[in-house]
């Protein structure tokens, strides 16, 4: 028989943008090759446009009163099912972790730290509004309280490392009800379009996270000066870069996260939480 | 006449495999009790469900001792994020068993499945989810860096909600690192027994939950019991203070949710219908089997006739059966004594003059039944103004002004819940500022959740279960 | 097995008289509650100030937001299976207003939709007739040439429908015209701009000019109550509505979204059930808009009986607006016949 003699060819992955709960393609119809380690071709990767960007910032902002307006429990089953959908393709990642050069126990390691990532954060949401709200004891008769608010739409730019600097990028920005536009990774966007379908298969709503491939220097600009953004995590951007991003911010005053890129490893504080919250005073009087 | 009515809906009882004996669960095993077993009954209709183990002192300290030899070796030592992972297990697998479990808990306990499908077992996975992302975030609690847990708590709970309450006991007392020997109420041990084989599914590390059932003197041991580190009770005022006493003098801390007298406060101002709702829902929900039912109506006079006329009306058409029943409202009575603890105390009202009415109402010949009552001119003397009477029982009184209500509302020894009705928000913190009770509910009743503490002034015990507050009392801060 | 008891409901609680059309309704028949559209009872005839209405309708008790919604819920879960169901399917097609409101409307859909209300479905005989047919004031004619003599209503939305924006001569000649031509129902729309702004007078001498119009005609008044964004502002609405003289209050044009919720008829039922307390005059509620299931369906007749009362049960004081919803009560009605889940071809697709 032939089929002793013929080897079976792979069916291969297209990876496409994640923009409003769907797959496209980039608007522009480009793409780029994305290389392994050593080199070799692995997939071609959209090359997402400003017109993407801009889409991405519409699904964004239309998903944001529906997902800031869940029960904080709701959002926090969400994130869990993130994990639980992550561990179940851990194989998978670790494949796509390996391709971009990490070695099996490493890409091991970091699939099983971003799962871990997904709970912690899962966590959170029903409990960062009694750790970072209070009452506030005013002098008068009124009952005064102060809660924590997602900012709005948060623009995202991930750093180099995958899959775990990603995921501790966004569980923070998404937990307490912002919705996210993120670039991924230049160099090694795959994991991040994979994740995408992990998303996508969580029970979270279509806009919440939208993931895009492409030419950072093209996409951080774009997303940095857009006036329907409220906040922007630099952390993924070297330092040289980084100055022009903040100046475009200040156009529509974003609020501005940028820490230098450090262990993604270590447990996680809570400053990313709080670096996408707004505090809300709530004054009300008090008498018969 | 050709009518008809709301065909029967029960639910099934095949989501159930009952067995005819249960055991104690200790160190992750179903054991014997060397105690004589006692028979669990069904309340709808008075019939024997199963012989269930009791543990003697002998059993309580192999329990005491697997619960401090898995705190010692494995769970205390086990970081937070891990034993995170198994409460999240816990809380999904009661998900996935949320039929089998509630309609097991109608079974023992006689609640509505309605309550059970709809309240108990979806609110006890959610304290296992709570409780489940604090294990790794004790640190941000506000109890200092790293907090570190008491060791082996004891936890008695009572027969009203027993899965929720089992659920309200462990899930803090896990995440906080703690290891548990729990006793669940004579007359509902089902849910706990069934909740021992989710921990088994969620191969829970042995000893750390253990479970043993038995009567007030198994309850005794567990509390006496020199290796516990703390003691856990809902139940009674009266078994609390005995357990106050034992614990006296000893370095086990302490908390107790007590019973409670309850009051919803309803201003001219109401939302009527939404107030009528909330009042027969705060004293008739769970048959008034609740601590923090709304026991007592204190209405404001000048609109009192046309409300209380009202509230009848509403609970004529309260739907008093089958507990099994989707469309049932009121289920039984949880067991004989308590029957004729309610009965007793509403006679009672009548012989010190109150009037009496219940709507016409035909209740099942077998099992333990009690038709929602309703007493008109009641005073703050009567004996159903100030006894918990843990029935479906509502008690009338009136009040003219906002400071009358607050004054009534805390002429009471318990301190444990109170609603307040009104469309006026600044009169409403003005009352609740002044309320002495630890939940106070504004335009709704009978709300729960893990991330609200819950717990009560005065005699209705001390510390909070719930939220952040919650965590103190399984932390050694 | 032992007796579980019915519980509290030793009069039965939850009934549904037998459904028939509306013709049907003959006095000594088995309608739990015989009443004539538009029963007698006091309507206010003599004219209201404007502070008057205001001191009336801001005089009315709050609804909680939160508390409505819960209990429309709670009452959502109420499950009726078996021998309740197939009556209440039953009932629920005789409450039906078939209605059809759109630009492309013609005299030959008018007619096959008026065929359809009188024999749902035609493979089985003892399926009642709906309640009314709903058209545009231009082909009532043609409705009422169709349905002559069945037994079906000729129901015609009027005053400018849906929006109402026209000035009263030109609604009240929309109404004169509608009832020229046969029609016995009229479903007006209240000028929500003025209810908003405050104008309760205006709203209140429109409805009662459409009223005194209307002659015999039941009167039934769309609240639309999707643009009034409050629940307190529905129920003044009803009360507003009720006090001019509706026979019905109405939910909705179906225009809007939302158009019939649980929430907003369980205030309306409220209203109803007070507004007779009141006034010993009971008047109707029409749901309608969005209700295309037999599930929503059932869950209304549930909210009427446990909140107004069964002898709310009845066309005559409850309707639905609605279209697609008697084919799904035409299929679950085969569903509970033979047990096997209907399709849509198995009914017309009128």
């Amino acid at each position: 028989m032939a089929d002793e003699m013929t080897e079976r060819i792979p069916v291969r992955k297209t990876y496409k943008l994640f923009i409003g709960g769907a797959f496209p393609r980039s608007e522009s119809g480009r793409s780029y090759p994305v290389a392994d380690a050593d080199g070799a071709f692995l997939a071609n990767a959209a090359r997402a446009s400003r017109k993407d960007v801009r889409d991405a910032v519409v699904a964004a902002r239309k998903a944001f009163p529906g997902w800031s307006g869940r029960t904080a429990y709701n959002r926090g089953q969400i994130l869990y099912r993130i994990a639980e959908m992550l561990e179940g393709r851990r194989e998978q990642f670790a494949a796509e972790l390996r391709a971009t050069g990490l070695d099996g126990a490493a890409a091991r390691a970091e699939v099983d730290a971003a799962v871990d990532r997904w709970v912690w954060y899962a966590g959170w949401a029903d409990k960062l509004a009694a750790v970072f709200g209070d009452p506030a004891p005013v002098a008068g008769p009124f009952h005064t309280v102060s809660v924590p608010e997602p900012t709005g739409v948060v623009g995202i730019v991930a750093p180099d490392g995958p899959l775990l600097g990603l995921v501790s990028m966004l569980a923070p920005v998404v937990v307490s009800g912002n919705t996210a536009v993120v670039v991924a990774s230049e160099p090694a966007p795959l994991p991040a379009a994979a994740f995408a379908e992990v998303l996508a298969t969580s029970d979270l709503p279509g806009g919440v996270v939208n993931l895009l491939t492409g030419y950072r220097a093209e996409l951080a600009p774009r997303l940095a000066s857009h006036e329907d953004v409220n906040a922007l995590d630099l952390t993924g951007v070297p330092d040289a870069d980084a100055k022009p991003l903040a100046e475009a911010a200040a156009g529509n005053l974003k609020r501005l996260f940028s820490r230098p890129a450090d262990d993604w490893s270590r447990e996680p504080g809570t400053a990313r939480i709080r670096a996408f919250l707004e505090i809300k005073t709530v004054w009300h009087t008090v008498g018969a | 006449m050709d009518v008809f009515e709301y065909a029967p809906a029960p639910e099934s009882r095949d989501a159930v495999r009952l067995r005819a004996s249960y055991g104690l669960f200790v160190g992750g095993e179903f054991t014997g009790g060397g105690g004589a077993p006692f028979t669990t009954v069904e309340p709808a209709t008075g019939e024997p469900l199963a012989e269930v183990a009791t543990a003697d002192a002998a059993d309580v300290d192999r329990a005491v001792a697997a619960a401090r030899a898995a705190q010692t070796a494995v769970w205390g030592p086990m970081p937070g994020r891990e034993r995170a992972k198994y409460l999240f297990r816990i809380a999904r697998i009661l998900q996935e068993r949320s039929r089998e479990l509630a309609v097991l808990e109608t079974i023992d306990n006689g609640k509505p499945i309605r309550e059970s499908r709809d309240v108990d077992v979806p609110l006890a996975a959610a304290h296992f989810f709570y409780h489940a992302g604090w294990a790794d975030k004790l640190g941000h609690a506000g109890f200092g860096p790293d907090p570190r847990p008491l060791g082996v708590a004891a936890q008695v709970i009572p027969w009203n909600f027993p899965l929720l309450m089992l659920a309200w006991k462990v899930a803090p007392a896990l995440a906080c690192g703690n290891t548990v020997v729990l006793k669940p109420a004579e007359t509902t041990p089902l849910t706990a027994l069934l909740f021992a084989d989710v921990c088994r599914q969620a191969d829970l590390p042995p000893g750390v939950v253990n479970i043993v059932t038995g009567g007030p003197g198994t309850g005794r041991a567990l509390v006496a019991h020199d290796g516990v580190d703390k003691v856990a009770f809902t139940g009674s005022t009266e078994v609390g203070r005995e357990i106050a006493r034992t614990v006296a003098g000893t370095r086990k801390r302490l908390t107790l949710e007590l019973g409670g007298k309850g009051a919803n406060l309803v201003f001219a101002d109401a939302a009527l219908d939404e107030a009528v709702e909330g009042v027969v829902d705060g004293a008739f929900f769970n048959q008034g089997h609740v601590c923090c039912a709304g026991s007592r109506l204190l209405v404001q006079e000048s609109i009192a006739d046309e409300f209380v006329e009202r509230v009848k009306a509403r609970m004529a058409t309260l739907r008093v059966g089958d507990p099994l029943d989707k469309n049932t409202d009121v289920g039984a009575v949880n067991s004989a004594a308590q029957l004729a603890r309610v009965t007793d105390l509403a006679a009672a009202g009548e012989r010190e003059g109150a009037e009496r009415w219940s709507p016409p109402c035909a209740l099942p010949e077998h099992g333990f039944w009690f038709a929602p009552t309703l007493f008109t001119g009641v005073a703050g003397a009567h004996r159903i103004a100030r006894e918990e009477v843990f029935g479906p029982v509502l008690s009338v009184l009136t009040f003219r002004t906002p400071a009358e209500a607050v004054a009534k509302a805390n002429d009471t020894s318990y301190g444990l819940s109170a609603g307040i009705w009104s469309e006026k928000g600044s009169r409403t913190l003005w009352v609740a500022e002044r309320l002495r009770a630890g939940v106070v509910w504004a335009n709704t009743f009978n709300r729960f959740d893990p991330a609200a503490p819950f717990g009560g002034y005065k005699e209705s015990g001390h510390g909070r279960e719930g939220g952040r507050h919650g965590l103190a009392a399984y932390l050694d801060v | 097995m032992p007796d579980r008891g019915r519980g509290c409901d030793a009069e039965p609680l939850f009934v549904f008289p037998v459904a028939r059309g509306p013709s049907a309704a003959a006095p000594g028949t088995d309608v739990v509650a015989p009443t004539s559209l538009g029963d007698a009872g006091t309507v206010s005839t003599e004219t209201r100030g404007q502070a008057e209405l205001r001191a009336l309708l801001r005089g009315l008790p709050g609804v909680d937001r939160v508390g409505a919604e819960a209990r429309a819920a709670r009452l959502a879960a109420r499950s009726v299976k078996a021998a309740a169901k197939a009556r209440a399917v039953d009932l629920a097609i005789s409450m039906v207003d078939l209605t059809t409101l759109e630009g492309a409307d013609t005299p030959g859909r008018v007619r096959a939709l008026c065929a359809k209300a009188l024999r749902p479905d035609p493979g089985q005989p003892d399926v009642p007739s709906v309640a009314a047919v709903c058209v545009y004031p231009d082909l009532v004619g043609a409705a009422a040439d169709a349905l002559a003599g069945g037994g079906v209503g000729v129901a015609s939305v009027a005053t400018a429908f849906p929006a109402g924006r026209a000035p009263l001569a030109a609604k009240l000649a929309d109404v004169g015209a509608a009832l020229a031509a046969g029609a016995t129902e009229i479903d007006m729309v209240i000028d929500r701009g003025a209810f908003l702004a405050g104008d309760y007078l205006k709203v209140h001498e429109e409805i009662r000019a459409v009223r005194a119009a209307c002659g015999a005609a039941h009167l039934k008044v769309i609240l639309e109550t999707g643009e009034l964004g409050t629940y307190d502002d529905v129920r003044r609405a009803a009360w507003l509505a009720m006090d001019a003289g509706a026979d019905f209050v109405k939910t909705s044009t179906g225009k809007v979204a939302p158009a019939a919720t649980p929430p907003v008829v369980l205030v309306l039922l409220e209203a109803v059930r007070d507004y007779r307390a009141a006034t010993g005059r009971a008047v109707g509620v029409k749901a309608a808009g969005g209700i295309r299931t037999t599930k929503d369906a059932l869950r209304y007749l549930v909210l009427a009986a446990e909140t107004a009362g069964r002898d709310w049960l009845t066309p005559d004081r409850f309707r639905f607006g609605a279209s697609a919803l008697l084919n799904d009560l035409l299929m679950q009605r085969r569903t509970l016949a033979t047990g096997v889940y209907s399709g849509p071809d198995r009914v017309a697709q009128d």
